[in-house]
């Protein structure tokens, strides 16, 4: 077949590209160009070259909340992805129950961060929350405003209520498209409930799984609302996230030239580690074929 | 090895049926022979998939018993009844190799390795995947896997029974027919009793020394392609087996005669006088066009299947299949036809009836 050659037909993208040049380019690049210049005020910039991202490379603060970070990351994905898998495993598969669990898993997802965040600050304060008041007369120490590891727990469980249902829910739909033959056969075979579990439920759900996973670490390393609302970083830096760190930064002293740096640093950190933890999940696929 | 017992069987969907229409599986007592290879004939959605299940313990039927050798086993789990299922579409677990796939069934009930390795080998080779081993079954074709399921069935030397829910289905014609005479060997050399699910009358007449032909929830006819060919039991199966299927036309049956549309005819053998629908049922095969004796029909067309012609025509409304030879000759003149008395079959209420002196 003779394809027609017609340059006409760019035309087509120019709205696409007027879009994303407004929505992401545009944005993007003034903050590139904050971040190679620095200024004394009076709408005056200087050239500085990669100074800004030198100082924040060997700056400790930032290294800091980025261990922070992953760390909290971390934490969230290793009780997230199993308890959600634990969840839709349970859930039942049909029937009026199967649409209320259903209703009941999104009820968390449509809540709004803010909101997340206040619940919990409420519920966690020793003075009036239902939750502090309780551990407080159980004489559990609790207080997220004065211990780290309070602060901690309470934004991972926090976290681990909100998002742990996106697990459950992608979990049970990649449940839910293996056919009654493979649990069938598998009687048949004599497969115990873990086998069943490693070589039919697991192998089936790894695709969503796989999403899951990229979808919660790149959410909860972004995170910024919630544990602000809470704890708003604290005690002290121990629960500065990477985020809140730059928000002090860009908007509290007004650094606007490091904070352009690290957010470009940040950026490419979130763009490095998604593209290689995608690559190694797609190439375990491969592999798998 | 096992004689598998139906007692009394039927089963419903619903949890409390209300009369016979709510039954998938109508009320039916069956002996299936230690041995036998059976296939399970009925057009989609006859029951014969629920059937199935229920003898590998995947269902347990509303009501009735299944037996194996005379062993109660209605409500024994499918682990327990040792029976091997092979299904409509491939089940494979993708993420192992085709060896672990194979010898999956045989580790699950903590068999030697060196047994599992044998018995591995042996049935690698029957299916023809010896050198692909150590492949993982991701990434197979659909007959690959489907040669692999059938593999993990026969890999128990001891199962009760072979079932196969169309197996079939997703192979390549010409492994079709490969894969079916591996059974048969499989059949012959093993003895296992086999009951095979199809929709495919060419696969069941191959397969199996009897075909179970199954209509609307019931069992209508057990026999051996033979018997179905030149007795069907029900207007069903004479429809279902043959191609084209039998014709069916409603008639006045008196003593040895049969009279339709102010024609009449020789019936070969006396009937009782009958009331409900009356009908007689030829097969093509056994009807022949001539120009001088016979009902009057009109010629539709003639379809040359390469070793034989499909005559079709039409007499007062109902149509009516012919079966002739290649060489024979159609003139326009023949505009009659007749059939051979020696295999007219009579249908009261759709379910054949026995001459006068036919042991019932």
């Amino acid at each position: 077949m003779n394809k027609t050659v017609n340059h006409k037909a760019w035309f087509l993208v120019l709205p696409v590209l007027v879009l994303v040049a407004f929505s992401a380019v545009i944005p993007l690049m003034t903050v590139v160009n904050y971040s190679v210049q620095d200024t004394f005020g009076n709408n005056q910039f200087f050239w500085a070259g990669l100074e800004w991202f030198d100082e924040m490379l060997h700056s400790d603060r930032m290294w800091n909340a980025l261990g922070r970070q992953l760390m909290f990351s971390g934490i969230i994905l290793a009780i997230e992805v199993p308890l959600g898998i634990f969840v839709a495993l349970n859930m039942p598969k049909s029937g009026f129950w199967a649409s209320f669990c259903l209703v009941l898993m999104s009820l968390p997802l449509l809540i709004p961060w803010n909101v997340v965040g206040t619940i919990w600050q409420v519920f966690g304060r020793v003075d009036i929350g239902l939750l502090g008041r309780t551990l407080e007369n159980l004489g559990i120490d609790y207080n997220y405003t004065q211990s780290p590891l309070a602060a901690w727990i309470t934004i991972v469980v926090m976290d681990v209520w909100h998002w742990t249902s996106l697990v459950a829910l992608l979990a049970y739909a990649g449940l839910k498209s293996i056919p009654d033959a493979y649990y069938q056969a598998a009687k048949i075979d004599q497969a115990s409930r873990w086998k069943v579990f490693r070589y039919i439920e697991l192998p089936k759900m790894a695709g969503v799984l796989m999403i899951a996973i990229l979808l919660r670490f790149m959410d909860s390393f972004m995170i910024y609302t919630e544990p602000f609302v809470v704890t708003g970083g604290g005690p002290g830096n121990a629960t500065t996230l990477l985020s809140i760190d730059l928000v002090k930064m860009a908007l509290g002293q007004f650094d606007l030239g490091p904070a352009a740096a690290f957010s470009i640093m940040y950026f490419l950190v979130i763009l490095l580690i998604s593209w290689v933890f995608y690559t190694v999940m797609t190439n375990l696929d491969k592999k798998g074929m | 090895m096992a004689k598998i017992t139906l007692d009394n069987l039927a089963h419903s969907y619903l949890p409390h049926p209300r009369g016979e229409e709510d039954f998938a599986l109508k009320q039916m007592t069956h002996d299936w022979d230690d041995g036998g290879a059976y296939a399970l004939l009925g057009s989609s959605g006859c029951g014969k998939s629920t059937l199935l299940n229920i003898i590998s313990g995947l269902l347990i039927p509303s009501q009735g018993r299944v037996l194996f050798d005379g062993q109660d086993v209605t409500h024994a789990p499918t682990a327990e009844r040792n029976i091997a299922q092979v299904f409509q579409f491939p089940v494979v677990y993708d993420t192992m190799t085709v060896r672990d796939n194979l010898a999956f069934p045989l580790r699950n009930r903590g068999r030697d390795e060196a047994y599992v390795a044998e018995r591995v080998q042996e049935i690698a080779r029957m299916i023809g995947m010896e050198d692909q081993l150590r492949r993982k079954c991701s990434g197979l074709t659909a007959d690959a896997k489907q040669k692999i399921s059938l593999g993990r069935g026969m890999v128990r030397k001891d199962v009760n029974a072979l079932l196969f829910d169309e197996p079939l289905t997703v192979i390549d014609p010409h492994m079709k027919w490969e894969l079916r005479t591996q059974l048969k060997k499989l059949h012959h050399d093993f003895g296992h009793t086999m009951i095979y699910v199809t929709h495919d009358q060419t696969e069941a007449l191959t397969f199996a020394d009897k075909v179970v032909v199954m209509y609307d929830g019931r069992v209508v006819q057990i026999g051996t392609p033979e018997e179905l060919f030149e007795r069907p039991e029900h207007t069903f199966v004479g429809y279902f087996i043959g191609s084209p299927g039998m014709n069916v036309i409603p008639a006045k049956v008196e003593g040895n005669r049969a009279y339709i549309n102010g024609s009449d005819f020789d019936l070969g053998a006396g009937y009782r006088a009958m009331d409900g629908k009356v009908e007689i049922g030829v097969r093509p095969e056994f009807a022949r066009l001539s120009a001088t004796e016979g009902l009057p029909v009109k010629l539709r067309r003639v379809e040359d299947a390469g070793r034989h012609k499909i005559i079709r025509a039409e007499f007062f409304g109902h149509d009516i299949n012919i079966v002739a030879h290649e060489d024979e000759s159609i003139g326009p003149d023949m505009t009659r036809v007749r059939f051979d008395p020696a295999h007219v079959n009579v249908y009261r209420d759709d379910w054949r009836v026995a001459p006068e002196g036919e042991a019932a």
